[in-house]
């Protein structure tokens, strides 16, 4: 979320509260979730960094504002984690292993961790296909592709638990 | 609520090369109506024969099976098939449209079997084209059609006598992503509208759309599971977003 905060930044400057709308915006259902408290923790560390610069504002009504501009060094960084391909890290690694470790120890059937997985990933699937449905009856804007790309990557990933069930069934009986 | 079907140690086999293949073997179902239910399981698991049997395209070597309040296993076959006409709309994999058929013909041939005038069953076929988005296809034959016109077509033809339950067995099977996309909406639409649906999928999107799940192995359902009642939303939100809530 930094890099995506500094982002937005860098198309035009603004405060902490301008900032959150706009990411809200750009994120659609996701962005409900966005814990105010972190853009500013955020937004701090980002200066500190020399990523950004804050300026305050003063306003005739209210207290003085501090508006957050992107310095050279940070569009540097927003150029930089444009053009990254890496892909975050996946539970892959980490579940295959617990499969290794369930038939190794004994304490646990990789089988039926195998099934309790794909129980869990269905109902998200369901609950992310219902938020999506909502989404396009309510005609709702962008955010509901990033609800698509999440129903497709839980589907791939409940076909890769198909290929993990096919593999470990009664190897360990 | 009702029920809708009710199988009791339902079995089909048959006959494999050296010993019988157990497509279906004792399975107990039930299923209420307006429920959504996804079955799914490797290929050969005997998904596909189950819901032929519930279907009644094929029948079933022993058990019992009651679909509404008849006892269907007991039907002969002429009367079964009479019940359901009315009781039953079958999806397919490969659509199985008349071919010479235009699309409305095809939507309206199963209501004009059970003895709709024709005129109501052309209003009928054309109301379900329209709400399943492509009454602007009605006088077009199968060939020129795509796939996900095709299986809308399908589906309105499932629905034309208003079934107690529709079937459908791999539905997105031969679907380009786009089109499952819509067919899936489809399906969200009619389980929302109270359809009492059963569907056979390898797809778990397909399957998601329903709210509950059958998994089956070696002809035998191993698995029950309700898929509402998951996380509340914001921590699934936050989940998908990978952030903290």
């Amino acid at each position: 979320m930094r890099e995506a905060m500094l982002a937005l930044l860098a198309k035009e400057p603004a405060h902490g509260y301008e900032l959150r709308q706009r990411l809200a915006a750009a994120l659609g259902p996701v962005g409900e979730v966005v814990n105010p408290g972190q853009v500013y923790v955020t937004l701090a560390r980002l200066e500190r960094a020399g990523l950004v610069r804050g300026v305050q504002v003063a306003q005739s009504a209210a207290p003085d504002k501090k508006v957050y501009e992107v310095t050279a060094a940070g569009r540097e960084e927003v150029a930089a984690w444009l053009l990254d391909s890496s892909w975050p890290r996946v539970a892959q690694v980490e579940f295959h292993l617990k499969l290794v470790a369930a038939a190794g120890t004994g304490l646990a059937d990789p089988v039926a961790l195998i099934d309790a997985q794909r129980r869990e990933l269905m109902r998200r699937l369901r609950d992310v296909q219902r938020l999506a449905e909502s989404q396009i009856a309510g005609d709702d804007g962008d955010g509901v592709l990033l609800l698509e790309g999440s129903a497709l990557r839980l589907q791939a990933d409940i076909r890769w638990l198909e290929a993990c069930e096919t593999r470990w069934t009664g190897r360990t009986r | 609520m009702s029920t809708v079907v009710r199988a009791e140690g339902l079995r089909r086999h048959f006959r494999g090369d050296a010993e019988p293949v157990r497509a279906v073997d004792g399975v107990d179902l039930v299923v209420e109506q307006g429920e959504a239910v996804s079955i799914m399981g490797p290929s050969g698991c005997g998904k596909s024969t189950l819901l032929h049997l519930l279907g009644g395209l094929e029948r079933p070597d022993a058990g019992t099976l009651i679909v509404g309040d008849q006892a269907v296993d007991r039907l002969s076959e002429a009367s079964w098939a009479r019940l359901r006409r009315r009781t039953i709309g079958f999806v397919f994999q490969a659509f199985h449209l008349v071919d010479q058929l235009t699309a409305v013909e095809n939507v309206e041939l199963p209501a004009l079997l059970v003895g709709t005038s024709r005129r109501a069953a052309r209003r009928r076929a054309t109301e379900l084209l329209d709400r399943l988005g492509v009454v602007d296809r009605a006088g077009h034959l199968p060939d020129r059609l795509s796939g996900g016109e095709l299986q809308r077509v399908a589906l309105a033809r499932a629905l034309v006598n208003e079934p107690l339950m529709v079937l459908a067995d791999e539905p997105t099977g031969n679907l380009d992503s786009q089109a499952t996309g819509e067919i899936l909406q489809l399906f969200a639409e009619l389980r929302d509208t109270g359809q009492t649906l059963v569907l056979v999928t390898h797809d778990a999107r397909v399957a998601a759309t329903a709210e509950r799940l059958l998994s089956m192995r070696d002809g035998a359902i191993v698995e029950d599971t309700r898929l509402d009642g998951g996380l509340p939303q914001q921590t699934l939100l936050a989940q998908l977003a990978g952030w903290e809530a």
